[in-house]
C-alpha cells in the first residue's frame, strides 16, 4: 500500500481547489424531505477522500450532484475545475453489450461533446492513452465483458481520463475483486491523486477510509468531514451506520452491508467483515 | 441457371418489391440493431399490431395507408398510457391488452365478409403492389433514420451500456428512447405495406437478432444485420415466385429460419466451449482473465 502522505510531500502540482460545497442539500422530484443535506465540504487536488456511509445515506446523492445529474435544492457547489467524472460500479454496465475496451473508454468524450458531434481522431488517441494510462494498453481490442471484474473497473476510470476530469467519484470501486486487482487499483488512484487529481470514494470500508487523506461520513446529512484521526470517533461511526455495529472478538465491527443483494454472493476480498480501526 | 435467376426479374413488379425490400433492410441494420439492443423488440411489435384497425379503416375510408396507420398508432399509444395508469396493473400486462384488442378489432373489420376484398392484405402485406409513392416513402424514411442514428451513435452507445449511468455522462436514457420511438414508428408506417402489419416485425427485429448472437461490436452486427436482411429478402422472393408463396410470408420465413440455424449453431459452439474446448473455439479474451 502507497503511504497517502508521502506522496503528499513529493507532491509537484499547484495545489487547487476542485470542489466546494457549502449546506448543500438535494431532493428527489416527488420526495418530501431531502436525500441528503448539509454537506460542507472542500476537496483540493492531491487529495484522496472516502466518502463513507450506509446504503441510502446519500453516497450516491452526492455523486449525481457532482456530476451535475440532479440539482441541489439548498446550499452552494463550487466546481473550480468542471465537472466530476463518475466511475460507476462496474456490475451495472451491460457485459453482453456489444462494445470493446476503447469504446468504453471513448465514451468519456462523448460526454464532452455535444450531442450532435461524434469523437474526433484526437479523442480516440486520448482514450489509448487513458487505457495506457490504467495499465490497460494491450486490451483495447477486448471486449469490454470478457475483461476481468478489476481490468473492468480500471477501464471505467480511463473513460473518466477522457472526460478530462480532475476530480473522480468511485462508486465502491473495490466491491467484489480480488486482491491484486484491488492492489492494482488502489495503486493507480494514488498515482492519480499524485498527479494532481481528486479522487472521492464511495465505500463501507472501515479500512479503506483509515488509509484517505480525508474521509467524509455521510447517512443523510454529513455526520464529519475531516482527516481519519479526526473524523472517525466511535460515536460519528456509530451514528454513520446506525445500529449495524456489533462487538466482535471483543473489537467492534460493522457488519457487512448487504448491497443491491449482488454483494451477498461475492465474498468480501477483505476477509469478509469491515474491522474498524483494527490497523491502527 | 441463369435463366432461373434472371426470369423473376422481368417482372417489374417483383423488381420494385426487391427494391423496397432492400431498402427495408437498411431499417433492419440500423434501426433494428438499436431495437435489439435497447430491448424494443416488444414495443416494436406492439405499434406494428396496435395500428391494424388505423390501417383497415384508412383502407375503407380510401385515405393513404400511411395516415391511417399514423391515427391508429397515436390511439394504441393513447389507449396504452390510459390503460397503464391503472393501479395494480404491470404496464406490461396493460400493453398486451390494449395490443391484443386492437389486433383483434382490425382482423375482425379486415376479414368481414361485407368489407371488400384485399383488406387481409393489411395483415401480410402484398409487397408485389408497392408503388413508387411506397418506395420514395420508405427512402426518405431509410435516409431519415440513418442519418439521426449516425448522429446519435455515441449517445446511444452511451445509454446502450449503462442506462441507469448515462445521465452522469449527460446522455438522459428517455431522450434516446424517445427518438428510438418515434424512428420505430416511421419505420413501422414505411414498412407495413410491403410487410403488413403481423410480418413488419421480423423484418426489424429479426436479422439484428440473429447478428446478436454472432457479433463482438455495433459497427459489424449493423452491417450483419442488413446483410441478412438483404439476403433473406432476395432469398424469399426467389422463393415466393418458384414456389407460388405469399412473398412477404417467404422473406419472413427466410429470416426466421436465418435466425434458427445461426441460434443453433450458437449454442453448439458455446456447448462445445463448455466442454472445454480449445484452439480455435476457445473464447476470444480467456487468456486476460485475471
Amino acid at each position: 500500500m502507497i503511504d497517502a502522505r508521502a506522496t503528499a510531500e513529493q507532491r509537484t502540482y499547484e495545489r487547487t481547489v476542485l470542489v466546494d460545497a457549502d449546506a448543500l442539500a438535494a431532493t428527489y422530484p416527488g420526495a418530501r424531505v431531502p436525500a441528503l443535506s448539509s454537506v460542507t465540504f472542500r476537496v483540493h487536488s492531491g487529495e484522496r477522500v472516502a466518502v463513507l456511509g450506509p446504503n441510502g445515506g446519500g453516497k450516491s446523492t452526492l455523486f449525481r450532484i457532482l456530476t451535475g445529474e440532479l440539482g441541489s435544492s439548498y446550499g452552494t457547489l463550487e466546481l473550480p475545475r468542471g465537472r466530476v467524472a463518475l466511475v460507476p460500479q462496474t456490475d451495472r454496465s451491460r457485459l453482453d453489450f456489444p462494445v470493446s475496451a476503447l469504446d468504453v473508454a471513448l465514451m468519456g468524450a462523448v460526454a464532452r461533446l455535444p450531442w450532435y458531434r461524434r469523437p474526433a481522431r484526437s479523442d480516440r488517441e486520448l482514450a489509448r492513452l487513458s487505457l495506457a494510462r490504467v495499465g490497460l494498453a494491450g486490451e483495447a481490442g477486448t471486449s469490454f465483458g470478457d475483461l476481468s471484474g478489476g481490468q473492468r473497473q480500471r477501464v471505467l476510470v480511463a473513460r473518466a481520463l477522457v472526460q478530462d476530469a480532475r476530480l473522480l467519484a468511485l462508486d465502491e470501486p473495490f466491491s467484489g475483486l480480488d486482491t491484486p486487482s484491488a492492489e492494482l487499483l488502489e495503486e493507480l488512484l494514488a498515482d492519480l491523486a499524485a498527479e494532481g487529481r481528486g479522487v472521492l470514494m464511495a465505500t463501507h470500508d472501515l479500512e479503506q477510509a483509515w488509509a484517505a487523506d480525508l474521509v467524509l461520513c455521510l447517512n443523510r446529512v454529513q455526520l464529519a468531514f475531516g482527516t481519519p484521526a479526526t473524523a472517525l470517533t466511535r460515536e460519528v461511526i456509530e451514528r454513520t451506520y446506525g445500529s449495524a455495529i456489533v462487538p466482535i472478538d471483543g473489537s467492534r465491527a460493522v457488519l457487512p452491508p448487504h448491497h443491491h443483494g449482488a454483494d451477498q454472493s461475492e465474498p468480501n476480498p477483505r476477509g469478509g467483515f469491515y474491522r474498524g480501526g483494527r490497523a491502527r | 441457371m441463369i435463366d432461373w435467376l434472371v426470369s423473376p426479374l422481368e417482372s417489374e413488379f417483383v423488381v420494385r418489391a426487391l427494391g423496397e425490400l432492400l431498402l427495408l433492410a437498411v431499417l433492419a441494420g440500423t434501426l433494428g440493431v438499436w431495437i435489439v439492443l435497447r430491448g424494443m423488440s416488444y414495443g416494436a411489435e406492439s405499434l406494428a399490431h396496435g395500428m391494424l384497425p388505423g390501417l383497415v379503416l384508412a383502407a375503407l375510408a380510401g385515405i393513404p395507408l400511411a395516415a391511417g396507420g399514423l391515427g391508429g398508432l397515436v390511439v394504441a399509444a393513447l389507449a396504452i398510457a390510459l390503460v397503464g395508469r391503472v393501479p395494480r396493473l404491470d404496464p406490461d400486462v396493460a400493453v398486451s391488452v390494449i395490443v391484443t384488442s386492437l389486433l383483434g378489432v382490425g382482423v375482425l373489420l379486415a376479414l368481414s365478409p361485407r368489407t371488400p376484398a384485399g383488406l387481409g392484405a393489411l395483415l401480410f402485406g402484398d409487397v408485389l403492389a408497392v408503388t413508387d409513392g411506397d418506395l420514395l416513402l420508405t427512402g426518405a424514411v431509410c435516409a431519415a433514420t440513418a442519418a439521426a442514428l449516425a448522429l446519435l451513435h455515441g449517445g446511444l452507445l452511451v445509454v446502450g451500456f449503462d442506462p441507469l449511468g448515462a445521465g452522469a455522462l449527460g446522455r438522459g436514457a428517455g431522450r434516446y428512447d424517445a427518438v428510438l420511438a418515434v424512428l420505430l414508428a416511421l419505420a413501422t408506417l414505411a414498412a407495413v405495406q410491403a410487410l403488413g402489419s403481423l410480418l413488419v416485425v421480423a423484418m426489424l427485429v429479426g436479422p439484428a437478432a440473429t447478428a446478436r448472437l454472432t457479433c463482438r461490436r455495433v459497427g459489424p452486427m449493423m452491417i450483419t444485420a442488413g446483410l441478412i436482411a438483404a439476403v433473406s429478402s432476395v432469398a424469399g422472393m426467389y422463393l415466393s415466385y418458384y414456389a407460388e408463396t405469399g412473398a412477404g410470408a417467404s422473406v419472413a420465413c427466410v429470416i426466421a429460419a436465418a435466425y434458427a440455424v445461426v441460434l443453433g449453431a450458437r449454442s453448439a459452439i458455446d456447448t462445445a466451449r463448455r466442454r472445454g474446448g480449445r484452439g480455435l473455439l476457445a473464447p476470444r479474451g480467456s487468456e486476460a482473465r485475471a
